[in-house]
């Protein structure tokens, strides 16, 4: 049962070796401070603190970034290995296809928490400190950087699916691309030319809101944003949230990293090296 | 229990449509070297694979001990080096076979085995900045990890310069005189001819040679070339041997391996018409050409 945690190590010091650790943090910590500060102007107008505005930006950010910066790392993970020549050699070890996947995933998702709590930590702390933060709002960041973590877990095991159906790094590359494109951009676009056509409001009122919280993106902003009043008057989002029982959202981030850890790891049995 | 550390028995392989392991029947006991030998695509990677269990097949047995392809028993036992491949560039060398030892779940002197491979130097620089010939060599010491039972080489000396090469069949050497059993699959036909025990001959997926090299030779009723130098006159030579001329002074004679004695008391008896004698027997090289491109009728 070490096994995947020999993998875990090598993945670590790759990712330490390759800059990627820093990469990814920096870029979390940059864009965070960044919005904290861009953000900080309505604070007075509204009637929340700081760091709240904080959290509603970092929000919004944090649905482009985690998913982004998940498939940066996840992409390569078999593609790569079977590229190379080996993918064929490591499945030759006694450890099984089930622990080398879990090996990388361990590996992937604490370098990328690492990232999320140092980039979201440091941009909340910055914003409590000059705007001032309360108990709620302190809740809604650690809210979050888990829901964050959460999202990134969707993507990285979506990565390995891209990878174990590409067969090579290039197109695995291209599809995960075109996933973040479809799951973050696309899928919301497509929901929103159906509520503009829909006439009755039948289908915008009851079936909407489901489709949209099927979507792990979704489901992150929507939990964020029905989680803290706060947050949800910073977005203007809540609608949607407010049509859906409270579990909804919780419930599909939950079940989307099962999801698509099962479906990669079924892809990655029939992958031949 | 069976004494042999591979025993393959009528293996088919079909790629899609095509076939590409016919019926292949072989076996290798404990500390026997084995050459794989055969064209390009003639299937020599994919019967190494489907040892290894990494790609089904659709008929036959393969056993490596009394272990079924791909169980815990046969990965623990079985050692593979892959044709030409490579490691994340990111790590060291060392790290890299450290990786491998954890993954066998054994402990190892990862210094010593990378310094037997001629790494000592190199062990602490990244992978990315190895030569190919480095790469091909930290490939091999991942071999020499644990005491493997079956060792399955697919081109171990492609890319490795001449003094690496005999490094590396010293290492095959060594590998066998501890019991493993050792298959390669090569194009380098002079030194498999030196350094293995057995020849195996694959041709568009099917065995067509079996043995060793003499019993082979035999089978194959190759001639054997014997190249006489003339004293003074090639040509009455050539007439009373009946071989033909070369190069100025000598003449060729080509008689089959049954008739050699019968030849060379005939040359004697010339006395001293006949200057230098050569005796070249078939080379691998001539008997796989033998094997390996004789139509399929
Ligand atoms: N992944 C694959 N998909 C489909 N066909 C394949 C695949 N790999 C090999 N083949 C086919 O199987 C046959 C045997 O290939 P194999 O790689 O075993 O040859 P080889 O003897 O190792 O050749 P080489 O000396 O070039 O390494 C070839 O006809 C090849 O086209
Ligand atoms: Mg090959």
């Amino acid at each position: 049962m070490t096994r995947f945690l020999a993998i875990t190590r090598a993945e670590m010091l790759i990712l330490r070796r390759n800059r990627w650790l820093f990469m990814a943090t920096l870029i979390m910590v940059l864009f965070a401070l960044a919005l904290t500060f861009a953000g900080s102007a309505p604070t007075g107008t509204l009637g929340v603190d700081m760091l709240t505005v904080s959290v509603a930006s970092m929000t919004t950010l944090s649905v482009y970034l985690a998913p982004l910066l998940a498939l940066m790392i996840s992409f390569d993970a078999i593609a790569g290995e079977s590229d190379r020549g080996s993918l064929a050699l490591i499945l030759t070890y006694p450890a099984g296809r089930g622990e080398i996947l879990m090996g990388k995933f361990t590996a992937h998702l604490a370098a990328l928490s690492f990232a999320m709590i140092v980039g979201f930590g440091t941009a909340g702390a910055v914003a409590a400190w000059f705007g001032g933060a309360g108990a709620e709002s302190v809740l809604a960041l650690i809210r979050l950087i888990l829901t964050s973590i959460l999202l990134g877990a969707v993507f990285l095991a979506l990565g390995y699916l891209m990878s174990s159906l590409a067969g090579g790094a290039t197109a695995a590359a291209g599809l995960s691309a075109g996933l973040w494109l479809i799951f973050v951009v696309l899928y919301d676009l497509g929901l929103l030319g159906a509520v503009v056509m829909d006439q009755s409001g039948g289908f915008t009122q009851s079936v909407f809101p489901w489709v949209m919280v099927a979507n792990p993106a979704d489901a992150f902003r929507l939990w964020n944003i029905a989680g803290s009043e706060g947050v949800a008057i910073t977005s203007g989002m809540t609608g949607v949230a407010q049509a859906l029982p409270v579990w909804a959202a919780p419930a599909s981030l939950l079940l989307w990293p099962v999801l698509a850890f099962t479906l990669a790891r079924l892809a990655f049995r029939r992958v031949e090296p | 229990m069976t004494d042999k550390a591979l025993s393959i028995e009528n293996v088919q392989k079909d790629r899609g449509k095509t076939r590409v392991l016919h019926d292949i029947t072989l076996s290798l006991k404990p500390g026997e070297r084995v050459a794989l030998l055969g064209h390009n695509g003639a299937g020599k990677s994919t019967l190494i694979k489907a040892i290894l269990g990494l790609i089904p097949h659709e008929a036959g047995t393969i056993r490596i001990g009394d272990a079924i392809p791909g169980s815990g028993t046969a990965r623990q036992d079985t050692a593979y080096l892959p044709e030409a491949v490579s490691f994340h560039p990111a790590l060291t060398g060392r790290e890299q076979l450290t990786l491998f030892a954890r993954l066998s779940g054994q402990k190892a002197d990862i210094e010593g085995l990378l310094s037997r491979v001629g790494l000592g130097d190199a062990m602490d620089r990244r992978i990315g900045a190895y030569s190919k010939g480095m790469r091909q060599r930290l490939g091999l010491a991942q071999v020499l990890l644990g005491q493997p039972k079956l060792a399955l080489l697919d081109e171990p000396t492609s890319g490795l310069d001449p003094i690496s090469r005999q490094d590396l069949y010293a290492i095959i050497d060594e590998l066998a005189g501890q019991g493993t059993a050792v298959l390669i699959a090569s194009h380098a036909l002079t030194e498999v001819e030196a350094r293995t025990d057995r020849i195996a001959i694959l041709r568009k997926g099917r065995l067509v040679a079996d043995d060793t090299l003499a019993n082979l030779s035999e089978a194959a009723g190759l001639p054997i070339r014997l190249r006489v130098r003339a004293a003074q006159n090639p040509d009455a030579l050539a007439q009373a041997m009946g071989g033909t001329r070369v190069n100025g002074a000598s003449v060729e004679i080509l008689c089959a391996p049954d008739q050699k004695m019968q030849a060379l008391r005939h040359i004697a008896s010339m006395g001293d018409a006949v200057a230098d004698l050569d005796m070249t027997p078939p080379r691998l090289e001539d008997l796989y050409r033998h094997f390996a491109q004789e139509d399929l009728s």
